[in-house]
C-alpha cells in the first residue's frame, strides 16, 4: 500500500518532485555515520588481505575507490593468483553485483525525475547499505536524491579510509565479529525491514523471497541468494497478489 | 607507490562491470512501461531484497545472532529509531558473544 501510493505520487503530484540538495546530502552524510564505522572495521580486513595479495598500496587503494563494492572486491582477491586471470576476475565481480540491477530498478520511481548528471553520479555510490538507507528514507517522502550521494560518502570515508589503514597499520581491530560489528549490518537491515511490512499483502512475498533465498545460498556461490530471493519474491506478489 | 599496467587494467575492469550493473536497474526501467503490475512489482522490491540480505546470513549467525536479531526487530517496532535498532543489535551479540566465547 505504501510504496504503491508513493509511486503514484510520482505521476500524479507534481508538488511531490525529487530534491537534490546540500541537506539532503548531509542529512545521508550523518545517518549513515553509525554504518560507516562497521564499514572500517570490515574494510580493514581488506586492507590487510590485499597487502598480502601483494596489491601495491596505489592499487588496494584505486580499487576501494573505483570498484566501491566489498563482496566483489574480497572475492577478487580470493582469485589473486599469478598469471592473474583478468577475465574470470571481472566476470566475478560483474556476477557477484548483479543484486545491484535489482536495488536501482526499485530506486527507479523515486529518482527518475533527477537529470541525468546527479543521477548517473549517485548510483555510483549505491551500495547495499546506502541502497537500504535511501530507499527508507524516499519512502517516508523525503525524496532527495542527494542522501544518497552524503550516504554514500559517509561509506566511502569508512571504506577508503580503512582500506588505507588495514594496508598500512594490518588490522586494528583484530576480532571485530567479538566486538558485534558485523552485525551491524544486518540490525540495520532488520530495522528498515520492519518499515517495509504492508500486513498480509506482505505474507506471500516475504515467504517466497526468504526461501529462495535461503536456499540459494546454500547451493549456489557469492551473492546469487539476494538476486534471486528478491526476484522470486517481489515476482511472487505482483503475480499472485490482488493490487 | 606503483601501479601495474595489467592490474590497473582488472581494476578498471571491475569498476565498469560493477558500475553497470548500478546503472542498469534505472536504465532498464526506463525502458519499461510503468504498469500498475510493474508498479506493484517495483512496489515488492524493497522488501523482498531486505528479506534476501538478512535472513541467511541471519541463520547462519547461530542463537546470538537470532536473539541479537529479534532484539533489533523489537527495538526498530518501539522506537522507529535506526540508530536505536543497530546499537540493540551490536549490543546483545557483543554480550552474548563475550558470555559464550
Amino acid at each position: 500500500m505504501k510504496e504503491k501510493t508513493l509511486t503514484e505520487n510520482v505521476k500524479e503530484d507534481p508538488a511531490q518532485e525529487v530534491d537534490f540538495t546540500r541537506a539532503g546530502a548531509w542529512l545521508g552524510f550523518r545517518q549513515s555515520i553509525p554504518v560507516a564505522l562497521s564499514v572500517f572495521a570490515y574494510g580493514l580486513v581488506f586492507g590487510v588481505l590485499a597487502k598480502q595479495a601483494n596489491l601495491s598500496f596505489l592499487e588496494a587503494f584505486l580499487m576501494s575507490v573505483l570498484v566501491f563494492a566489498g563482496a566483489s572486491q574480497f572475492t577478487a582477491l580470493g582469485l589473486w593468483v599469478t598469471p592473474l586471470p583478468a577475465l574470470t576476475i571481472i566476470l566475478t565481480t560483474f556476477i557477484i553485483n548483479l543484486r545491484h540491477i535489482l536495488m536501482g530498478a526499485s530506486l527507479y520511481p523515486y529518482i527518475r525525475q533527477l537529470k541525468a548528471l546527479p543521477r548517473n553520479i549517485i548510483l555510483y555510490f549505491m551500495s547495499d547499505e546506502s541502497w537500504a538507507l535511501t530507499i527508507g528514507q524516499f519512502q517516508q517522502g523525503k525524496r532527495n536524491g542527494a542522501f544518497l550521494l552524503g550516504s554514500g560518502i559517509a561509506l566511502g570515508f569508512g571504506w577508503w579510509g580503512s582500506t588505507v589503514a588495514g594496508y598500512l597499520l594490518g588490522n586494528l581491530i583484530e576480532h571485530p565479529e567479538r566486538l558485534g560489528l558485523d552485525f551491524a549490518f544486518l540490525a540495520v537491515f532488520i530495522a528498515l525491514l520492519v518499515a517495509q511490512w504492508q500486513g498480509r499483502k506482505s505474507i506471500l512475498p516475504w515467504i517466497g523471497a526468504g526461501l529462495v533465498a535461503v536456499a540459494a545460498s546454500f547451493w549456489l556461490p557469492g551473492k546469487w541468494y539476494i538476486l534471486l530471493g528478491g526476484l522470486a519474491g517481489s515476482l511472487a506478489g505482483a503475480l499472485f497478489n490482488d493490487d | 607507490m606503483t601501479i601495474n599496467p595489467e592490474i590497473l587494467l582488472i581494476i578498471l575492469g571491475m569498476a565498469a562491470v560493477t558500475y553497470l550493473t548500478r546503472w542498469l536497474g534505472p536504465f532498464l526501467m526506463s525502458r519499461v512501461n510503468l504498469s500498475k503490475k510493474v508498479e506493484a512489482w517495483l512496489g515488492y522490491l524493497p522488501g523482498t531484497i531486505l528479506v534476501s540480505l538478512v535472513l541467511p546470513d541471519l541463520i547462519r549467525s547461530g542463537a546470538t545472532g537470532i536473539i541479537a536479531g529479534f532484539a533489533s526487530l523489537v527495538a526498530a517496532r518501539l522506537s522507529g529509531n535506526l540508530f536505536l535498532a543497530l546499537v540493540v543489535g551490536v549490543v546483545t551479540v557483543w554480550a552474548g558473544r563475550s558470555l559464550l566465547g
